[in-house]
């Protein structure tokens, strides 16, 4: 195509780009430099059904004035970015100029929030992204396999994880789990210990969650490589079972190399959905023992009776930096490729 | 002149018919009422009553759990979505620390008949939200349980811990205990209880400088932890309406639950043989101390600033009947411990009364409060799940306040 064509084939896609995606990213970087203005309180008489007291509120004509001069609050830089709840520069200065031992010193940092997020963020993007290209290819190369009258029931029923909502997929999974679950109560039986609760422990919590996002995300790449095992040529194939290949071999030296740029593309989008993982913490109530980033900026927005916008804001930027580390070997690799291929 | 006259015998009738009901009081002839509220049965009693004398002006309601998370988006918009909202003591805090709702002043005295003064709440000498119910968290026992077992009703939560270790030995129950420990908002509220029963204070007298990595801090740590220890051990999931589940299947014998959850719990559902044996009584006290470890919370209506006057009148004026309802409060006496005139306490309601008598604090209501709530609720998981000292616990929640309440222009 050539770039003047695609260039007007792209345009409404950029400009919507532009109107959904770039602005509000740019008005929630803004925003993650300023913080409130400083509050002015005061005392006050408050009464109420159970008796008077003296109470402080803000005082409202005062903040209103400094409110209307600088409606955005007040700069502070990468003030949010590096405080305590965020990356916490200073305190793990401290932290290594206090502790004794590197592992005493992990153990501190891994005890603030935003680590603690990232921690579980990245564990369950390395165990689910790697796990759900492997099954979603298996299950492809397995139906692919099947004969064709048996075929359309069994991709519908392989595809159902993901049309669940996944709140509710979490929240069906929760219940099975539950000690009085399904799940739970077998398990107990199983291990024969009724005081197994895979809701109480952490590393628990963090195996289930991790083995929902397998569950939930696998359709996704096995769609994707089904639909690229019907473009696998059969000439080479049929050649290379001529040759005495194994099935083993067929699948490494001609199926793999042809749907290898699927590959890439079921990784690059597994890593993105994986690294904002969030709907299952809300499902299995799991909030106590996995907080993910995209959980940090739900946090700091409704589950304060105040709402930290800048501290939201903050998180947010941090987490589009994050997949965009992540992405970057993938994305330098195609790139290249690009290249090389003009 | 003859048709006319029919006419106006007609509308006589009419009148004579309609407009001797109960609600002949509130002519309200135009404006729109859009309230947002909390979602359990006595809210939906009062709002519902307030309906009931909407006359001609638009009625709407949002009844909904997620309620705190809606309001203050909700009430900064120009005109403001929701004319009204039904807060408690905590929740008003935002509201007015952005300056979202109006005094009531003027519209008390002119249409607050029988609106008691107890009633009012007010601030700096305005008035700001009208209460019309009160609240609290309080000790239920398994009456069945406690007697077979020999074990007085516990006053103590040392004696809680004693009673269930008990029952826990005798082999009755693996988890005799339950509480709303869910990570989060409900957590922090047990937190907060128990350290105001411990006789702590939150903040540096006169400043939003935190103030809880003391004693008292470390010991209402310990007391939430070992009464954890005799809960099932997925309390760190379990909220209000999972532990009334729980004490519904017969699998707790003591439990601290809110006030307004009782009706539910007593109501005709479920066992029969639970529900007879299930008892209310006053919030526990800890340490040897006087006071409960409990908060007192009232339940109160607000208006929002940015809605124009007329439908501030309009709504206030709903609110204001069935915040002097006789009537509704006769009717649903089971349902919450109202503050209105004409309430007569039932069994339902020793829990709170209870609580009054003994002197419960009100949950603190200041600005910076919420930010001290959010940190406790997630910074005290870890200790609970025994990965930290309740020390470092405690210098957590303090440094994920303090970061807070410097972004928020607290500090």
């Amino acid at each position: 195509m050539p770039n003047k064509t695609f260039f007007w084939f792209f345009l409404p896609t950029g400009l919507a780009m532009i109107l959904f995606i770039g602005l509000p990213i740019i008005s929630t970087g803004i925003q993650s430099f300023y913080a409130q203005h400083d509050q002015v309180v005061k005392e006050v008489k408050k009464c109420d059904p159970f008796g008077c007291t003296v109470s402080i509120v803000v005082d409202q004509e005062k903040t209103s004035k400094i409110r209307e001069e600088k409606p955005l609050g007040k700069f502070n830089g990468f003030g949010t970015y590096v405080d305590r709840n965020h990356l916490a520069i200073k305190e793990i200065g401290k932290f290594w100029d206090e502790t004794n031992s590197f592992g005493e010193f992990v153990d501190q940092v891994t005890n603030l929030p935003f680590y603690k997020a990232l921690i579980f963020t990245l564990t369950y993007c390395l165990f689910v992204t790697p796990n759900v290209l492997l099954l979603g290819f298996i299950i492809a190369l397995s139906l692919n396999a099947v004969t064709r009258r048996i075929r359309g029931p069994l991709i519908f029923g392989t595809i159902l994880p993901m049309i669940v909502t996944p709140l509710v997929g979490s929240l069906v999974l929760f219940w099975m789990i539950d000690a009085e679950g399904i799940i739970g109560a077998n398990l107990q039986m199983l291990m024969d210990d009724p005081y197994l609760s895979l809701k109480s422990s952490k590393t628990l919590t963090w195996i289930t969650i991790i083995i929902y996002g397998i569950w939930h995300h696998s359709p996704f790449a096995f769609v994707v490589f089904y639909a690229a095992l019907q473009t696998v040529p059969q000439e080479p194939v049929e050649a290379a079972i001529i040759d005495g290949a194994s099935r083993w071999q067929r699948v490494r030296h001609i199926v793999l190399p042809h749907i290898y740029p699927v590959v890439t593309f079921v990784a690059l989008i597994s890593l993105m959905d994986n690294f904002r993982v969030f709907e299952p913490i809300i499902g299995f109530s799991a909030e106590g023992s996995a907080q993910s980033l995209s959980w940090l900026i739900y946090d700091n927005l409704v589950n304060e009776e105040v709402i930290l916008f800048g501290s939201a804001a903050a998180t947010s930027m941090m987490t589009i930096v994050g997949i965009a580390i992540l992405l970057a070997p993938v994305l330098i690799r195609t790139w290249k490729e690009f290249r090389t291929a003009r | 002149m003859r048709e006319s006259n029919m006419k106006k015998i007609l509308i006589s009738l009419l009148l004579l018919l309609f407009g001797t009901s109960a609600y002949a009081d509130c002519n309200i002839k135009s404006g729109s009422i859009n309230i947002l509220a909390n979602d359990f049965p006595a809210l939906r009693t009062f709002v519902e009553t307030a309906k009931g004398c909407k006359g001609s002006a638009d009625f709407k309601v949002t009844h909904s759990s997620e309620h705190n998370k809606i309001a203050v988006p909700a009430l900064t918009a120009n005109p403001s979505e929701f004319s009204a909202r039904i807060a408690a003591n905590s929740s008003i805090v935002p509201l007015m620390n952005q300056d979202l709702i109006r005094p009531l002043d003027d519209l008390v005295k002119k249409y607050g008949k029988g609106i008691q003064d107890s009633q009012l709440i007010t601030i700096d000498g305005k008035i700001m939200a009208v209460a019309f119910m009160a609240n609290t968290q309080h000790l239920y026992y398994r009456e069945d349980v406690l007697k077979e077992l020999g074990i007085a009703v516990p006053k103590t939560y040392e004696e809680v811990v004693a009673a269930s270790e008990k029952i826990r030995a005798s082999g009755k129950m693996q988890y005799p205990y339950a509480a709303a420990y869910k990570a989060g908002w409900n957590l922090a509220e047990e937190f907060v209880n128990m350290y105001i029963g411990h006789g702590g204070e939150f903040f540096k007298a006169g400043t939003a400088q935190p103030s809880i990595n003391n004693a008292k801090g470390v010991a209402t740590l310990n007391m939430l932890k070992k009464l954890a220890g005799l809960s099932n051990p997925d309390y760190l999931t379990h909220d209000s309406e999972a532990i009334k589940v729980e004490w519904e299947s017969g699998n707790v014998a003591l439990m601290t639950l809110w006030a307004s959850r009782s009706g539910t719990l007593l109501d005709d559902d479920g066992d029969a043989k639970i529900t007879a044996a299930t008892k209310l009584t006053g919030p526990a006290t800890v340490a040897g101390g006087n006071i409960p470890a409990a908060t007192l919370w009232w339940d109160g209506f607000t208006l929002a600033k940015n809605r124009s006057d007329a439908d501030a009148e309009a709504t206030f004026r709903a609110l204001a009947h069935a915040a002097a309802n006789k009537k509704m409060v006769a009717d649903a006496a089971d349902q919450a411990v109202w503050l209105i005139e004409g309430f007569k306490p039932g069994p339902k309601s020793i829990g709170v009364i209870e609580a009054v008598k003994m002197k419960a604090k009100p949950y603190p209501m200041l600005p910076q409060m919420g930010l001290m709530h959010g940190a406790l609720g997630s910074e005290i998981v870890e200790f609970l799940q025994g990965k930290e000292s309740a020390e470092q616990a405690l210098k957590d929640v303090e440094a994920a306040y303090m970061s807070k309440a410097k972004e928020q222009g607290f500090l």
